[in-house]
């Protein structure tokens, strides 16, 4: 198993340091020079150069990109060219919001859609399955911005449930600020529950086809226990991988979200960052959310291990 | 030139037999050809002028004038839909193309050379990975500023790899087969394989393939359009009039409802579409209903 993991491991920092090159070239294409931006329009060139100077600019490629990527290692981003505090104050601020809000979403599509994939897989092509995966089928189709500006309509304005946007901080206490995720989450998690509950069935069917699910069923276990207990873990495996993609999507679609509730996370940073030029935020933010994707995905890999014995005994 | 081609053993007669006794397959087509028709036919002729703002028709509620209501600037949503139909498949068709122009060739180059080729390929597809079509579009726009372009670009760029390892996972499945073998034997190098011989039995995979990625484009492209990275005003697009109607929910909710609810049939009908066509030409695609 250490192989596995290490291999694994391997993997994942080197595509953390080619995506960290990919970044960094972009922000080097980038048309604009930051210390011009920082000073104004009329500043002088000397004023310019010195400062080009002393923010490192003038150094060769190499030296540049080892000293931005040495600075995320110590989780130092760099200063915000337009609120000139550290960009890491600023996205501190902001992930209190994105992060619980993607948590939250992961969690209630995972409980959604497991029980529902094992309900529509136990009743494969009775009335109950054919219902599920139906609703399923169009939940995939729905753009979940959309559903949320439907949530919206039916929960804040006709029926004042919950507001409709806004975020009043973790300082009003944990309840109003809940409440105001949400309608974000369930926006969030329903149109993944709907992929990942298809992904569950599909898993479980292959899996009930098994030999030892009947060796199992015929020693006496309970139709329940077989499904649960046995049938489950085995299927695991494909909705682990799901469900580490979807936290990609889960990321992307935050920003989207936070866009429709006025909810002040990474998304609304991200795109004053872009509208006022602040491109190192901009990068910042981007590269933070990629490498969060590729920690996701490798704790997927780690967790095969655990649900897979097999890759366990492997040396 | 003889291609063997695994089909199932029937005839295209079979084929469409089964074909029409496909429920998915058939709704699928039918609202897919439905959303196709639509946008040609905005081409010459909607209800009424989309570029015409009539400010004295501004947010009325659906009518026999107006289907669907009209928004802010009282253009008729129902001519805006038809017009942001064009919108939404050309974007997805492109990055489609794209992903398909570039990733399969580089998947089919991987499955044929194997060893470090593959490895590198590989490597390089979890990077892209990393990168969601979002992130993507939003680092194009920094550079280049928005635009249904880069919308297309953004979306394409995500679609490179998910056709890479479509194309080597299939293309793998069939290197090892005896009539490869009688290919090589016959001097065929491994250009001419992959094309004459390869391509043709993944074609199946790559189709199924490409209406899921079609139907994942249109829902980026009204994703990055209602952010503002995808087309911009005037063009009409599914994504900026659902922008335009978040803050109108109140006195406007048909602004909000009727592109929706073109997003999501669209959306649905490919998706059908696709797992129809796996149903149909997939002998070993287990019945899913």
């Amino acid at each position: 198993m250490t192989a596995y993991l290490v291999k694994r491991l391997i993997i994942a920092a080197l595509t953390l340091v080619l995506a960290s090159m990919v970044v960094f070239a972009v922000m080097e294409v980038l048309p604009g020079d930051p210390a011009r931006l920082m000073l104004g329009l009329n500043a002088s060139a000397d004023q310019v150069e010195l400062l080009r100077n002393q923010m490192g600019l003038n150094a060769p490629l190499l030296l540049r990109y080892l000293h931005w990527a040495g600075g995320l290692l110590s989780l130092d981003f760099g200063r915000s060219y337009t609120y000139s505090v550290p960009v890491i104050d600023l996205v501190r601020e902001r992930i209190a919001v994105s992060l619980p809000l993607a948590l939250i979403a992961l969690a209630l599509s995972t409980i959604i859609a497991i029980p529902v994939g094992v309900f529509s897989a136990s009743r494969q092509g009775r009335a109950g399955d054919t219902l599920a995966m139906s609703v399923a089928q169009l939940g995939v189709a729905v753009p979940n911005f959309w559903f949320a500006l439907m949530l919206i309509y039916l929960f804040a304005v006709w029926l004042h449930l919950v507001p409709a946007g806004g975020f009043p901080g973790w300082n009003a206490g944990i309840w109003p600020a809940l409440k105001s995720l949400i309608l974000p989450a369930v926006a969030l998690a329903l149109p993944q529950a709907a992929i990942l509950g298809r992904v569950a069935r599909s898993a479980l069917i292959e899996v009930l086809n098994e030999d030892y699910i009947r060796t199992a069923r015929a020693k006496g276990l309970p139709y329940r226990a077989v499904l649960w207990r046995h049938a489950l873990r085995n299927a695991m495996i494909p909705v682990l991988t799901i469900l580490g993609l979807q936290f990609a999507f889960l990321l992307a679609g935050t920003i989207i979200i936070e866009n429709v509730f006025y909810l002040p996370g990474l998304g609304r940073l991200i795109f004053q960052a872009i509208t006022q030029r602040d491109l190192i935020v901009v990068e910042s933010i981007v590269m933070l959310l990629v490498a969060a994707v590729i920690l996701i995905n490798l704790l997927v890999d780690f967790s095969y291990a655990i649900v897979d014995p097999r890759l366990r005994g492997r040396q | 030139m003889t291609m063997h081609v695994d089909l199932p053993e029937e005839t295209i007669a079979g084929v469409l037999a089964k074909a029409f006794g496909n429920r998915s397959f058939l709704i699928g087509l039918a609202i897919t050809l439905l959303i196709v028709t639509v946008a040609l036919v905005s081409f010459v002729w909607t209800p009424y002028d989309v570029t015409r703002l009539v400010i004295a028709d501004k947010t009325q509620a659906p009518s026999w004038a107006h289907w669907f209501g009209t928004d802010h600037f009282g253009r008729d949503i129902l001519s805006m839909i038809m017009v942001g139909a064009r919108n939404s498949i050309a974007v997805a068709l492109v990055a489609v193309g794209i992903g398909m122009g570039i990733g399969v060739p580089l998947g089919a180059l991987a499955a044929a050379r194997g060893g470090l080729a593959d490895e590198a390929l590989m490597r390089v597809n979890d990077v892209v990975f990393a990168f969601p079509a979002l992130l993507s579009a939003i680092m194009i726009t920094a550079i280049f500023g928005p635009g249904a372009v880069n919308a297309i670009i953004a979306i394409g760029i995500f679609n490179i790899p998910v056709f890479a390892r479509v194309a080597r996972a299939g293309a793998l499945a069939i290197w090892p087969r005896e009539f490869i073998l009688a290919a090589r034997a016959a001097g065929k190098g491994m250009t001419r394989i992959s094309i004459e011989h390869i391509l043709p039995n993944i074609a199946t995979l790559l189709l199924v393939q490409g209406t899921i990625q079609f139907a994942l484009g249109i829902l980026a492209e009204a994703g990055l359009s209602y952010v503002g990275l995808g087309a911009q005003p005037p063009m009409p697009s599914w994504g900026r009039m659902l922008f335009d109607a978040q803050t109108r929910m109140v006195i406007a909710p048909w602004m909000a409802i009727f592109p929706g609810m073109a997003i999501v049939i669209t959306v649905l009908g490919l998706n059908l579409l696709g797992d129809g066509i796996a149903d149909i030409l997939d002998p070993k695609s287990r019945r899913r209903r």
